[in-house]
């Protein structure tokens, strides 16, 4: 079974919702990656979700923009990315890795050669923003082969149709966006989240991941009461952007966002 | 006719019900894209084939555009370079200058069928970002315009052209700070504001359906095109040139005659410093293919996939993409894509304005640069056809700089 499958079963069965950071790969230096990864884990995250940088963020407000520039500085490559993911498995080999990215540096290195290295890694699962199941004839079953699952994202403009569509591609969960938007927005509406996820968990039997807005541990504790999962992406890269030119810096980095996790877990499974 | 030719697929049914142009082009967009690309693709068939849609169109095009273009016989420059008879499409003379706004007037007309109040658009050089001012002041439409920062600095006349058309630039401080920066915001910008939002594109790229959509508004240049050569010397050209920055300007002369194969086409890119340099903004000629800005196509990226910073003279050329058309053209044969330098699109610059009397636009004189290489290589009784797709006034100052004089 996947790892991201048997997380999830395994959470349902303590009646716990799932907590899914995500951090940019090599913000501000690949030196923080590893450790940042194991400390996130250690303040509660079920899932770890990383993200792959890339020059042209096209879905990503200006948090999530920076920290690809940050990564790039340093020549952050996918190769490099899959290079952290294996060394956090030396000591982790339960917590799902779900990589986040564009197409063109999967596309570049190739579907086949690349599932198969991010199998290799200990990838569990590729979210890949700018690919919908219409293009995806070749990359699905790429990843199908390696044991990874693809993780789609639904929205608000999905319409119900598309949704039953784009279900059929998908394994491990289901990630919905809750505005439209790109990440880092504010503007979230519990009341419209849980009305789409009603639909939703009509349509799909996969557990479903809540992004995009959510910011401290009341949001968080807010969507974990209609979903199965929240990710926090944007609240913990600000927080990465704070300290990212300090001389101590990775050291409050791995602090603040540990605290963060901290909070958000304990409101979630009060 | 045989059956044989009547069961072929032509070369201008492209592309295919996903928008794909072979392995090109495509719907690479975050899901939050997929419905309203869905509702623009309905909109622009249905429109496409409306008479009276159709018939506001041409009207535009004729009366607020100022069409149909001149195909102007450049006599004395047929005549200093000694080979091929060069006719001039001439863009420039449209109204805002360049052929951008054959394609916001037709864009603006399918934004308001679907009932959109507010329009955006990126720009590089400022031609599109103008041509979109223009309609949406017309129109009285609200309109934000995405624009690199570094093209801001270089483009200051046309930054400050489309203020006074009510436009709000918003100048875009990230990555290459260039026009697919510029492209990205416009992006986000409509992912955000969808419901009221109707984007306007610029050139031949980005996600199914604009690749189509934007050269069938552009393929006017090519349809007159046949039409007038036909006036002028009762034949169909044998070489068409025209530049690439996006494509769109190319494939608008292009398209219509992409099934007459004895009509070989040039795309010029523009070399910047030199393709061996790596400081151009060449993808068809020194790139290679990946997925960017919705679709897939020749870009200059890096052996990890991340898109490399490019270099031209000419704003309006300075993208590391291009259309998907172009790159389907490239690998079937069909279209030939070729660079040439800064300098030499400088010397043509020159050269058009002191031989014939036009200024050219740096786009455009990358398009005369390659005429000067190709036309003496053919004989006088052949005809090249050159799109010269906006005029140079915006460039000036650029120009003068190079030159070295201050105002
Ligand atoms: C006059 C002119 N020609 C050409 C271009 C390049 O665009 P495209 O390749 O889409 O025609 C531009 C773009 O700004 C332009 O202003």
């Amino acid at each position: 079974m996947s790892r991201i499958k048997s997380c999830f079963e395994q959470l349902k069965k303590q009646n716990k919702k799932a907590l899914i950071p995500y951090v940019a790969a090599g913000d501000p230096n690949p030196d923080i990656t590893v450790d940042l990864m194991h400390a996130m884990v250690h303040s509660g995250a079920d899932i770890i979700e990383l993200g792959v940088p890339f020059s042209d963020p096209m879905a990503d407000g200006p948090v999530i923009q920076k920290a690809s520039e940050r990564a790039l500085v340093y020549g952050t490559s996918l190769t490099d990315v899959l290079a952290m993911i294996k060394t956090f498995r030396e000591k982790n080999n339960t917590t799902p890795v779900v990589l986040m990215g564009y197409l063109n540096p999967v596309e570049i290195m190739g579907y086949e050669r690349f599932a198969k290295a991010a199998q290799d890694a200990g990838v569990d699962g590729v979210l890949t923003v700018d690919i919908p199941p219409e293009e995806a004839e070749d990359y699905v079953p790429a990843l199908k082969t390696h044991d990874l699952d693809p993780i789609f994202l639904l929205s608000p403009t999905t319409t119900r149709e598309r949704m039953q569509h784009i279900c059929q591609y998908a394994s491990g969960f289901i990630y919905y966006v809750s505005v439209k938007g790109v990440t880092g927005t504010s503007a979230l509406d519990t009341d419209e989240v849980a009305a789409r996820l009603k639909i939703i968990n009509e349509v799909t039997d996969l557990p479903v991941g809540v992004g995009f807005g959510i910011k401290n541990a009341e949001t968080a504790a807010a969507i974990g009461r209609v979903s199965e999962a929240v990710v926090v992406g944007s609240a913990l890269v600000n927080l990465v952007e704070q300290n990212a030119h300090n001389a101590d810096g990775n050291e409050k980095i791995i602090k603040d966002i540990s605290q963060v996790l901290s909070s958000m877990r304990t409101a979630l499974d009060a | 006719m045989t059956s044989d030719t009547q069961t072929e697929t032509r070369l201008s049914d492209m592309p295919d019900k996903k928008g794909h142009f072979g392995q090109y082009g495509g719907m690479f967009v975050p899901e939050t894209l997929m419905e309203p690309l869905e509702e623009l693709k309905q909109a622009y068939i249905k429109y496409m084939q409306d008479p009276e849609f159709l018939e506001e169109l041409d009207n535009d095009l004729k009366n607020y555009v100022g069409r149909p273009s001149p195909l102007y016989f450049a006599e004395r420059m047929s005549r200093e370079l000694g080979g091929a008879k060069i006719y001039l499409k001439r863009e420039d003379l449209n109204h805002t200058g360049a052929h951008k706004v054959n394609n916001t007037v037709g864009q603006m007309l399918l934004a308001r069928r679907m009932g959109k109040t507010r329009i955006i658009a990126e720009t590089g050089a400022g031609q599109h970002g103008v041509a979109t001012a223009t309609v949406a002041a017309r129109l009285g439409l609200e309109c934000v315009v995405y624009m690199g920062a570094e093209d801001i600095q270089r483009q200051a006349l046309n930054v400050y052209r489309m203020k006074l058309l009510g436009a709000r630039v918003v100048s875009v401080e990230s990555g290459s700070r260039t026009l697919k920066d510029a492209l990205n915001e416009a992006m986000r910008d409509w992912v955000t504001n969808i419901d009221k939002t109707f984007y306007i594109i610029g050139t031949a790229a980005g996600p199914h359906p604009y690749p189509a959509l934007v050269r069938d508004f552009q393929a006017i240049i090519g349809r007159e095109t046949r039409q007038q050569i036909m006036e002028h010397e009762g034949r169909f050209p044998d070489a068409l040139v025209a530049c690439i920055g996006g494509g769109s300007n190319a494939i608008g002369l292009f398209y219509p005659f992409v099934d007459d194969q004895e009509v070989s086409m040039y795309g010029v890119e523009a070399a910047g410093h030199g393709l061996e340099t790596g400081e151009h903004a060449a993808p068809l000629c020194a790139g290679k293919p990946g997925v960017l800005h919705g679709n897939r196509t020749y870009l200059m990226e890096d052996k990890h996939g991340q898109i490399i910073p490019t270099h031209s003279v000419s704003a309006g050329l300075d993208y590391p993409g291009v259309g998907p058309e172009h790159s389907w053209l490239k690998d079937i044969g069909r279209a030939n894509y070729v660079a040439v330098t800064d300098e030499e699109a400088l010397d043509a610059f020159h050269e058009l304005t002191k031989v014939e009397g036009i200024m050219p636009a740096l786009e455009s004189s990358h398009a005369i640069a390659y005429v000067k290489k190709l036309a003496p290589t053919m004989d006088k009784d052949q005809i090249i056809v050159v799109n010269l797709s906006g005029r140079g006034d915006k460039d000036i100052h650029t120009v003068a700089t190079i030159d070295g004089i201050e105002f």
